[in-house]
């Protein structure tokens, strides 16, 4: 079965979605990345979407699902890499996406989640995972 | 209408030629009398071809040419600014030439008014078709012109790494916010900016509809990943906004780009130190 | 207005959701779309096809390339013989659910398109359409 790739980035975890994504792969990737997040202590995890090229309610509200559920697990969500045109359309659309960090790619949403952890008190240690 | 084209092919151009450089408003140059002579000398010829078989119904393929030809006039005319009477004139300054060759011609008064009815439907529907064609092509001028004017209105200047600006001039509409939405997230994506300026000194009123706008670019542009500041709020605006009930708990806004800019100086970490002058006076 | 192209597509599964919008981003390729009406279209689009495969039990999807003077536009037809919807307006609201998230389908359909229509009647199913002229 396909499956959407969970990678560690050092402290954080990153997810790929490449593909037009239907039901069963979406719930997939929420079981996946609760696992990977619980497994890795990850306490950020960075969602990388530049390749949609359409985001509609459906993924939107699995993207704040998911963001939803890490937070509940101590990581933070950062969403990256929206097109243009799907940031447009997704405010027209008047999709709240609230709760869902948003930064332009990987490295701003790295930048971002560092930010975040610093200032709350999360420190790397040697391992390359953030305790507090 | 075929044979009097044939016989007087000569000095009927000439005629026409002469007639249509008397009634333009303006005067023309050497090389816009060539090209309006080659015009006249092709199309008499086409004209000749088209009326052969005796048919008026210009729609029909004997006609292909002749509608090439007049729409390919007739779109470069509308393009180069000439008025929709010069345009027609082309066709319509035919008549007087063509009729009254066809009155010396002429057996009789019955198959005169015949010929010359016949010729003039023929004429007028060229004529309306290279308006219709006139028409289409200044309309496609116009909407081009209004996108132009449209993307040049909405510039989106960068202020400092990081740190762009968007001065907004004149009201914000539906489709003006497309645009103002594009550039900016085109602008943020090229120049990888943290901070949008959005100033609305130049936005004349704001009322629901224009502050719906400017929270919907906000909007987006945080979907980017970068804040806006919304800056140039006018005390009459700050009045409006509170008054319809417009929600802007989330955007910072400051009253000058001034106060803008410095804010977004200071969330992307840099600061503004004087330096001591050392270059001194005029000795 | 008259319709030229015209291609119906079946919304049985969650795999014909994406088919079918897919099938609305070629065609407003072919037509000419700029980048973000096509982005809106094909969200609208799989707004309704979704909606279409939860709430109706699946129905067909019929896209058609129509013509009005000059200008050309995408049509896209959704219709089911499910339940029915009782109270459209109630529907168009955002965020209204029956059952936990037609919440902005229609409404957000609605939005992204240039013209909306809507039919449906308890027990005689829904027929939503949606149009985008190209270029406005």
């Amino acid at each position: 079965m396909e499956r959407i790739p969970i990678l560690k980035m050092g402290e954080f975890l990153l997810v790929t979605i490449q593909v037009d994504m239907h039901d069963r792969l979406a719930l997939t990737l929420q079981d996946d990345l609760t696992e990977q997040i619980v497994k890795w202590h990850a306490h950020g995890v960075l969602i990388d979407i530049s390749a949609l090229e359409m985001v509609d309610s459906f993924i939107g509200r699995m993207l704040s699902n998911i963001a939803n559920m890490a937070r509940l697990l101590d990581a933070q969500t950062v969403v990256v890499g929206m097109q243009p045109s799907v940031a447009i359309t997704l405010v027209e659309l008047g999709m709240p996406m609230k709760g869902i960090r948003t930064a332009l790619d990987v490295e701003k949403g790295m930048q971002t989640l560092r930010i975040y952890l610093d200032s709350n008190g999360y420190t790397q240690d040697g391992n390359g995972s953030a305790e507090i | 209408m075929h044979d009097t084209l044939r016989k007087d092919q000569e000095s009927l151009l000439k005629e026409w030629i002469a007639l249509q450089a008397k009634t333009s408003g303006r005067r023309m140059s050497a090389i816009e009398e060539k090209q309006l002579e080659t015009h006249c000398g092709e199309f008499l010829a086409i004209l000749q071809q088209a009326t052969q078989d005796g048919g008026d119904d210009i729609s029909k393929s004997e006609w292909t040419g002749a509608r090439d030809f007049l729409a390919q006039l007739s779109a470069a005319r509308a393009r180069a600014g000439f008025t929709p009477v010069e345009t027609a004139m082309f066709i319509f300054s035919l008549k007087e030439p063509l009729f009254s060759r066809m009155r010396q011609e002429a057996g009789d008064a019955r198959t005169l008014t015949d010929s010359i009815w016949k010729a003039t439907i023929l004429l007028d529907r060229l004529g309306l078709f290279t308006t219709e064609v006139f028409q289409k092509t200044r309309e496609e001028v116009i909407a081009r012109q209004q996108q132009e004017l449209l993307e040049l209105s909405t510039p989106v200047v960068r202020l400092w790494d990081n740190v762009l600006a968007l001065p907004l001039i004149g009201t914000l509409d539906s489709a003006r916010t497309q645009v103002v939405m594009q550039n900016l997230l085109e602008a943020i994506v090229q120049t990888r900016s943290d901070i949008a300026v959005i100033d609305i000194t130049g936005v004349p009123t704001v009322d629901t509809l224009v502050a719906q706008h400017l929270l919907k670019t906000v909007a987006a542009a945080r979907l980017m990943g970068a804040d806006c500041i919304i800056s140039g709020i006018r005390p009459q605006i700050a009045q409006t906004i509170i008054h319809l009930g417009v929600n802007l708990e989330d955007v910072t806004t400051k009253a000058t780009l001034a106060d803008a800019f410095a804010v977004a100086l200071k969330r992307t970490g840099y600061a503004v130190t004087r330096v001591k002058n050392s270059s001194g006076n005029a000795s | 207005m008259e319709a030229q192209k015209s291609e119906t597509h079946e919304i049985r599964t969650s795999q014909d959701v994406v088919s079918a919008r897919q099938a609305v981003r070629r065609c407003a390729v072919e037509l000419g779309f700029s980048l973000v009406d096509q982005t809106k279209i094909v969200t609208a689009s799989s707004e309704l096809a979704r909606n279409t495969l939860d709430y109706g039990g699946g129905g067909v999807a019929t896209v058609e390339t129509v013509r009005n003077g000059s200008r050309a536009g995408l049509r896209i037809t959704f219709e089911d013989e499910g339940p029915g919807i009782a109270d459209i307006t109630q529907a168009l609201t955002d965020g209204f659910t029956t059952g936990g998230g037609m919440g902005l389908g229609l409404g957000g359909a609605k939005r992204l398109s240039n013209e909306f229509a809507i039919e449906s009647e308890p027990g005689r199913g829904t027929r939503v359409t949606i149009l985008r002229w190209k270029g406005l």
